[in-house]
C-alpha cells in the first residue's frame, strides 16, 4: 500500500493486467514511446513490445473499429481514446458497432474491450478536448460506464473492467489524473462495477456526483459542515451499471437530493438520477431535487471554463438554499 | 467449378424465391446478389473457411453459405427474428453489416489480430462503390497498410448505390488504383468472369498468408436487380445499359463454358435448378417453422453480465407480454 496519484494507480492496473494475461493489448494514439498524452501507458512498451502497445494511425474510427476486431480475434484490448472529446470520431464505431455487436450475432461475438479516455475538463485543454459526454453512452444499450473519482477506485473499477467480457467506457477524470492522490494497495484487486461508494456520511442531505465532480463536492460538504449542514456524498463510480439501492438508501435517509455534473444541463445523467429517485423514493423526499450543472452551452475555451464547470462555491450556495428554503 | 455454379444457381433461387415471398408479404426488405453471383462465389471458392474469416455486408449470401452459415439464418433474419442473426460456432464471420462500411475497421481488426496471434488466417471484407465513399474505409485500408495485416478489400463496384451511379461517388478512374495511396496491393477485376475473380483473389490471400499484407480487389459488376425489395430502379436505371450488362449474367457465362467444354446440357442445367429449389424450400420451410421469438429477444445478448435494471425490465417484458 502506497500513495499513488490516478494516473500511477491506472498504469499500474494495465502493467499488472498485462503481466497476468498476455491476451492483453493496448492500442492507441502516442501510448508507445511517449506513455500516451497524460503518461498512462508510460513504460508498457518498453515492458511489453510494440506488437502489445502500438501507437496508432490518427484515426479514432479505425483505433475503436480495429479494437473489435482485435477482441473479436480472441485479445482482449484496452484502447485509449486520448480525449473524450475526440469519440466524436469514433462514435458510430462505439455507439453502433462496439455496444451492439454481441447482441446482433446473438451472442457469438462478446467484446471484451476498453476504452479509456479522459473525461470532463477544468485542465485548460485546447478547444474540443475536454467534454463530459457521458450520457451518450449511457443512453446506448450494451455498453457500461464507468467513472471514477479516486485513485483506489480506478484501478479497481479499470481491473474489473478489463477482466469482464463486456465492452466497458473507462471515463478517467482530467482533472484528477495528478490531483487525485490517495492510498493505493501494490497488488492486483478487483472492484465490482454498480457499487456506489459513500464518500461522506451526513442526515441532511444527500448529494450525488461521479468524477472529479465527486472530490469536488466533497469539498462543498465540507464546508456546508461548517454551516451545519450534514451532507452525505455519494459517488456513483459506475453509471451503467447503476447503483440504484444505494442512491435510495442514502435518499430515504436524508430526504433531500443534490445531483452536480459537469455536462450540459438538459438530457444529462443527471436528469436519469433524478427521474429514477422519484419512482424508487417520492415519499421520502423532503424537498425538490436539486441539479448543478454546466448551462445548456458548447464547453468553452479555457479561460472560461471555471464559469462553465460547477465548483464547490455554487455547491454550497445552492445546497444551503435548498435547505433554508425546505427547513 | 460445378460446385461454384451450384452455389451461383442456389443463390439466384433463393433470391427469386424470396423476393416472390416478400410480394406475398411472408419476407422482409432484403438485396438480392443478382447479376453479382461470380464476384461473390469466385472471393468466396479462393477462402479456407476453417481459417479465414468472412465481414460481410449484406449482399453475399454465397459466400456466407459456402462459410458455413445456415441459409435458413439468413432466411429468419430478413424475415425479422433476431435469431436469424446467430452465427454458429465454428463459423468464421462478422455479423451482416447493414451500416455501409461499420464492417471494414472490424475486418482490419480481426485480421491484425490473427496476424498477432500467428495464424495465417486471412479476412475479406465485402463493400460496394457506394460504401467505399465512407471515411471507415479510409480509416482500415491506411491502418492495413500500417500494420500489413491480412484483410481483403473486395470492394465489388455493381454500378450504383441504391439510386447514385458510380460516377457521383468518386472522381478517379479506377477504385483499385487507392490502394497505391495506402502502400497496399490494389487488383481491378471483370466481377462477371467467376475464374478472373477466383484467381485475384488467390493471390491475394497467398499475399495475405505470406505476410505481405493486405489487397484492394475492385471486382467491376452490375446490380441486375433492384437495390433492394423496396427499390425501383425503373426511376434511374439506365435501360440499355441494364441490357448490355443482364446479357453478361454470370450465371449463363459459367454454363456456355462448361457446355463448349462438353460437359454441360440441358439436362444437367436443370437437374442442379431441381435441386437447388428444393434445397431453398426446405430452407425455407425450416425458416418458417421457427417461432418468432418473443420479448426476451429484446433482452438476450445484450450483455454477457447484464446490469440488473435490464434485468428487471426483461421480466417486467415477459410478464406484460404474458398478461397480454
Amino acid at each position: 500500500m502506497s500513495e499513488k496519484t490516478m494516473i500511477e494507480a491506472i498504469r499500474e492496473c494495465m502493467r499488472q493486467e498485462m503481466e497476468a494475461d498476455d491476451k492483453i493489448v493496448v492500442i492507441g494514439e502516442d501510448v508507445g514511446k511517449l506513455g500516451g498524452v497524460f503518461r498512462a501507458t508510460d513504460g508498457l512498451q518498453a515492458q511489453f513490445g510494440d506488437q502489445r502497445v502500438v501507437d496508432m494511425p490518427l484515426a479514432e474510427g479505425v483505433i475503436i473499429g480495429s479494437g473489435i476486431g482485435l477482441a473479436i480475434s480472441g485479445l482482449r484490448p484496452i484502447i485509449e481514446l486520448q480525449f473524450l472529446g475526440f469519440g466524436h470520431q469514433a462514435f458510430h464505431q462505439i455507439g453502433q458497432q462496439v455496444a451492439r455487436l454481441r447482441f446482433r450475432s446473438q451472442g457469438r461475438h462478446s467484446l471484451p474491450l476498453v476504452i479509456r479516455s479522459p473525461y470532463g475538463g477544468g485542465v485548460r485543454t485546447p478547444e474540443l478536448h475536454s467534454d463530459a459526454f457521458e450520457a451518450y453512452y449511457t443512453h446506448t444499450p450494451g455498453l457500461k460506464v464507468v467513472a471514477p473519482a479516486s485513485a483506489y477506485d480506478a484501478k479497481g473499477l479499470l481491473a474489473e473492467a478489463i477482466a469482464g467480457d463486456d465492452p466497458v467506457l473507462f471515463l478517467e477524470p482530467l482533472k484528477g489524473y495528478r490531483l487525485v492522490k490517495d492510498e493505493v494497495p501494490d497488488e492486483r484487486y478487483r472492484i465490482p462495477l454498480g457499487k456506489l461508494r459513500v464518500m461522506r456520511e451526513g442526515t441532511d442531505v444527500t448529494l450525488i456526483a461521479w468524477s472529479a465532480a465527486s472530490v469536488m463536492v466533497n469539498q462543498a460538504a465540507e464546508e456546508l459542515a461548517a454551516q451545519g449542514i450534514s451532507a452525505e456524498v455519494l459517488d456513483l463510480r459506475s453509471l451503467t451499471p447503476l447503483d440504484i439501492d444505494g442512491i435510495a438508501a442514502s435518499v430515504a435517509k436524508t430526504g433531500r437530493v443534490a445531483v452536480i455534473q459537469e455536462a450540459p444541463l438538459t438530457g444529462g445523467f443527471a436528469s436519469e438520477i433524478i427521474a429514477t429517485i422519484q419512482e424508487e423514493c417520492f415519499y421520502s423526499l423532503q424537498a425538490p431535487i436539486l441539479r448543478i450543472t454546466a448551462p445548456d452551452t458548447p464547453y468553452p475555451l479555457g479561460g472560461v471554463e471555471d464559469y462553465f464547470v460547477p465548483d464547490a462555491a455554487r455547491v454550497v450556495a445552492e445546497v444551503a438554499a435548498l435547505m433554508s428554503e425546505s427547513a | 467449378m460445378i460446385e461454384a455454379l451450384r452455389l451461383m444457381v442456389l443463390t439466384r433461387t433463393f433470391d427469386e424465391k424470396a423476393t416472390a415471398m416478400q410480394r406475398q408479404g411472408r419476407f422482409g426488405t432484403f438485396s438480392s446478389v443478382r447479376g453479382q453471383e461470380a464476384s461473390v462465389v469466385g472471393c468466396s471458392f479462393a477462402l479456407d473457411p476453417q481459417k479465414d474469416w468472412l465481414a460481410p455486408q449484406y449482399r453475399e449470401l454465397p459466400a456466407l453459405i459456402r462459410h458455413g452459415y445456415p441459409i435458413e439464418n439468413f432466411a429468419l433474419y430478413f424475415m425479422g427474428n433476431p435469431r436469424g442473426g446467430a452465427i454458429p460456432e465454428n463459423v468464421n464471420m462478422l455479423p451482416l453489416q447493414i451500416s455501409l462500411a461499420a464492417q471494414i475497421p472490424q475486418a482490419t481488426g480481426v485480421a491484425w489480430g490473427l496476424k498477432l496471434q500467428g495464424s495465417d488466417g486471412v479476412v475479406v471484407t465485402f463493400f460496394g462503390d457506394g460504401a467505399s465513399s465512407e471515411g471507415d474505409v479510409h480509416e482500415s485500408m491506411n491502418l492495413a497498410g500500417v500494420t500489413k495485416a491480412p484483410v481483403i478489400f473486395f470492394l465489388q463496384n455493381n454500378g450504383w448505390a441504391i439510386s447514385t451511379p458510380r460516377k457521383n461517388q468518386t472522381a478517379a478512374r479506377s477504385f483499385a488504383e487507392r490502394a497505391l495511396g495506402y502502400g497496399i496491393h490494389g487488383v481491378t477485376v471483370d466481377g462477371n468472369d467467376l475464374l478472373a475473380v477466383h484467381q485475384v483473389t488467390e493471390e491475394a490471400v497467398a499475399r495475405a498468408r505470406a505476410g505481405e499484407g493486405a489487397t484492394l480487389i475492385e471486382s467491376v459488376t452490375y446490380r441486375t436487380g433492384a437495390h433492394n425489395t423496396a427499390d425501383d430502379p425503373s426511376r434511374y436505371i439506365d435501360q440499355a445499359e441494364l441490357d448490355e450488362w443482364v446479357k453478361k449474367d454470370p450465371i449463363e457465362r459459367v454454363e456456355n463454358y462448361l457446355r463448349a467444354k462438353g460437359v454441360w446440357d440441358d439436362a444437367t442445367a436443370q437437374a442442379m435448378r431441381d435441386e437447388c429449389a428444393a434445397e431453398i424450400d426446405e430452407a425455407m420451410t425450416k425458416a418458417r417453422a421457427v417461432p418468432l421469438a418473443g420479448p426476451e429477444a429484446l433482452f438476450d445478448h445484450v450483455y454477457v453480465d447484464p446490469p440488473a435494471r435490464m434485468e428487471q425490465q426483461r421480466t417486467a417484458w415477459i410478464e406484460r407480454t404474458a398478461g397480454a
